[in-house]
């Protein structure tokens, strides 16, 4: 079993008599993984308590097994982050403050100088890494603040809301870095984002808060497997029996239902590939109009996770 | 790597030690203070009174200098003593005072203004470390015109004097040490609480003057009506002034301090008021501090 990446045990962090994480039990073991929650659900102050800039009230967390409370500079060492807000120095140039932040992390002036341009290059900023921070484009200064969460090489990256603000083209650009920067293995990642987007498109793990509790922890590639084998059809069977065709999928394993209209849903058996279905309703003289995979999107568990219990949102 | 490799990899190098990260601050900021030509200029200008200083030290125990200058009976007229070194210390001082106005205010705010500082403290990097590196900016500056040429005079003097002077005037160079921390600690301290919580730096560098010189009228308004002398617990140059005195001469009544910290005659405290006034201040300006330099805002 992977070793996890955060645990939280019994997490409960306290503001003025007001409870904004109660109890929080989990163990994320996901390589990317996305903190979904409306406004106030206690993702920010998750983020926060990790960091330690929050101290729990109850319970702990740990991070790569570093305990928070009792562990916090050896925890702020494995990680890099990019808050959701502002953060920068405006009259500094861009690779003088990253190489600054990479220098409080531990790294050698001239390994931290070194750092600082390669992270420049890579979030695509090379040409303007000699200009005063407050000078960039929002778009800019999100990619400048990726670039001070990678720079100094971290373990787990915390990513606030990284695509906010960006018109299309930057969102796209920001997404594709998240992905490389998942797909190269190094590093896990923890992306707190309320587009389900941008979730959906970089995170093999979620776990969605709800009032400070955790209301859905999935891992999303399963769900992504499971409903592969969900199928709906659209069948025309031209004077054959529908019956003798559900008949017939019933004898390859699948369950079905049959809808209106020549309508059929089913799950497939482990094993079965679509084209066994195409070849069968041939057989049977059956004409396959349209098949659709069943999508339980990231939406649709999010929904769900949002109900309460009188199934109002 | 070369730049047209962009792509990410993770670190595998050495780490600096964690003890000695908060000097990367007063590195940066040596950095950008000295692209100012005024703060450079001010800076070296403030050496000239150590200069002159040590020049009169050595004219008064050269004869054949005095003779030169046709000035034999000068010898008499200069006394390298306590109260010469207290003026030394006084005036410079002062001019610490204006250095912490220009610089200090530009220390903490700019980090505040757009939340860099949640960036410095989601590394290994405590609160702690982050004052102490702020602190150890203007410690620095601070240290390099008060007690470092304070006590170089004093090694001058004792060398042409000799050691026994030395040994005998020992409390000049505890004044000058103790005197100095005492002075540059209160200044540092205030400078960076006034740059957390006044963002605008003028209002922030005019706010410093503003707490020595409207506290110090205040307190002498009090002292006259109410003919007291507690009113002075409320001026910082004379609670520093006090405590100099007491440093330096034991607590000779006598000895008013120097320059901008001299205490009118009459109006001397007891010692371990100054020294629990300026302790509480102190604390009032470090909360001050732990109140902003904070990672995360809490809206409670």
């Amino acid at each position: 079993m992977t070793d996890p990446v955060i645990e939280l045990d019994g997490l409960e962090v306290c503001f003025g008599g007001r409870l904004i994480l109660k109890k929080l039990k989990a163990s994320l073991t996901g390589r990317s993984i996305g903190l979904l929650g409306p406004n106030g659900a206690g993702k920010s102050t998750l983020l926060n308590t990790l960091l330690g800039f929050h101290q729990p009230t109850a319970g702990t967390a740990r991070v790569f097994g570093h305990d928070v409370r009792t562990d916090a500079r050896r925890v702020r060492s494995l990680i890099g982050y990019m808050p959701e807000n502002d953060a920068f120095i405006a009259s500094m140039s861009g690779v003088r403050f990253v190489r600054l932040m990479a220098e409080l992390s531990g790294l050698p002036p001239e390994r931290a100088l070194e750092r600082a341009h390669e992270a420049f290059f890579y979030v695509g900023l090379g040409e303007v890494r000699y200009r005063a921070l407050g000078t960039y484009s929002l778009g800019m200064k999100q990619a400048a603040k990726l670039a001070q969460a990678i720079a100094h090489g971290p373990r787990l990256l915390f990513l606030d809301e990284p695509t906010n603000g960006l018109d299309p083209p930057a969102r796209t650009r920001m997404i594709q870095l998240i992905q490389e920067i998942r797909d190269r293995g190094d590093l896990s990642l923890i992306l707190s984002s309320h587009l389900l987007r941008d979730v959906e498109e970089c995170c093999d793990q979620v776990l969605i808060l709800k009032d400070g509790n955790i209301a859905a922890y999935c891992n999303l590639e399963e769900e992504r497997r499971s409903n592969r084998r969900f199928l709906e059809l659209e069948a025309r069977t031209d004077g054959v029996p529908t019956a003798s065709f559900l008949e017939a999928l019933e004898k390859l394993g699948c369950e079905t239902a049959q809808g209106a209209q020549g309508r059929i849903k089913l799950v497939m058996p482990e094993g079965l590939e679509v084209r066994r279905l195409y070849a069968l309703a041939a057989e049977q003289n059956v004409q396959i109009r349209r098949l659709n995979h069943k999508r339980d999107s990231l939406e649709d568990i999010f929904l769900k996770a949002m109900e309460n219990s009188n199934g109002r949102l | 790597m070369a730049v047209y490799k962009k792509t990410y990899r993770p670190y595998e190098g050495t780490l600096t030690a964690s003890w000695k990260r908060f000097l990367v601050i007063p590195r940066y900021a040596f950095e950008d203070l000295h692209r100012s030509r005024f703060l450079t200029i001010f800076y070296l200008a403030s050496f000239l009174y150590p200069l002159i200083a040590a020049i009169i030290i050595y004219v008064e125990h050269n004869v054949d200098a005095l003779k030169l200058l046709n000035a034999q009976n000068a010898a008499r007229l200069i006394s390298i003593d306590e109260g010469f070194f207290m003026s030394f210390l006084g005036w410079q001082g002062m001019l610490a005072l204006f250095l912490a106005a220009f610089i200090g205010p530009g220390q903490v705010s700019p980090d505040l203004t757009n939340n860099a500082l949640s960036l410095y403290l989601a590394r290994p990097f405590s609160r702690a470390e982050y004052i102490l590196g702020k602190l150890s900016v203007l410690w620095i500056l601070m240290s390099l015109m008060t007690w470092v040429p304070g006590l170089l005079l004093f090694g001058l003097e004792g060398y042409l004097e000799g050691p026994a002077w030395m040994a005998h005037h020992f409390s000049i160079a505890k004044g000058l040490f103790l005197g100095a921390w005492i002075w540059i600690l209160v200044l540092s301290l205030l400078a960076l609480a006034l740059s957390a919580w006044v963002k605008w730096k003028p209002a922030a560098g005019a706010l410093v003057f503003g707490v020595f010189f409207v506290a110090s009228g205040f307190g002498g308004a009090i002292n006259q009506m109410e003919d007291t002398v507690w009113g002075s617990l409320l001026s910082i140059n004379t609670l520093v002034g006090t405590i100099w005195v007491n440093l330096f001469t034991g607590g000779d009544q006598a000895s008013n301090g120097g320059a901008f910290f001299r205490v009118a005659p009459g109006q001397h405290l007891p010692a371990w008021c100054c020294w629990l006034m300026l302790g509480l201040v102190c604390l009032v300006f470090l909360s001050m501090l732990r109140l902003k330099i904070r990672g995360a805002e809490v809206v409670r």
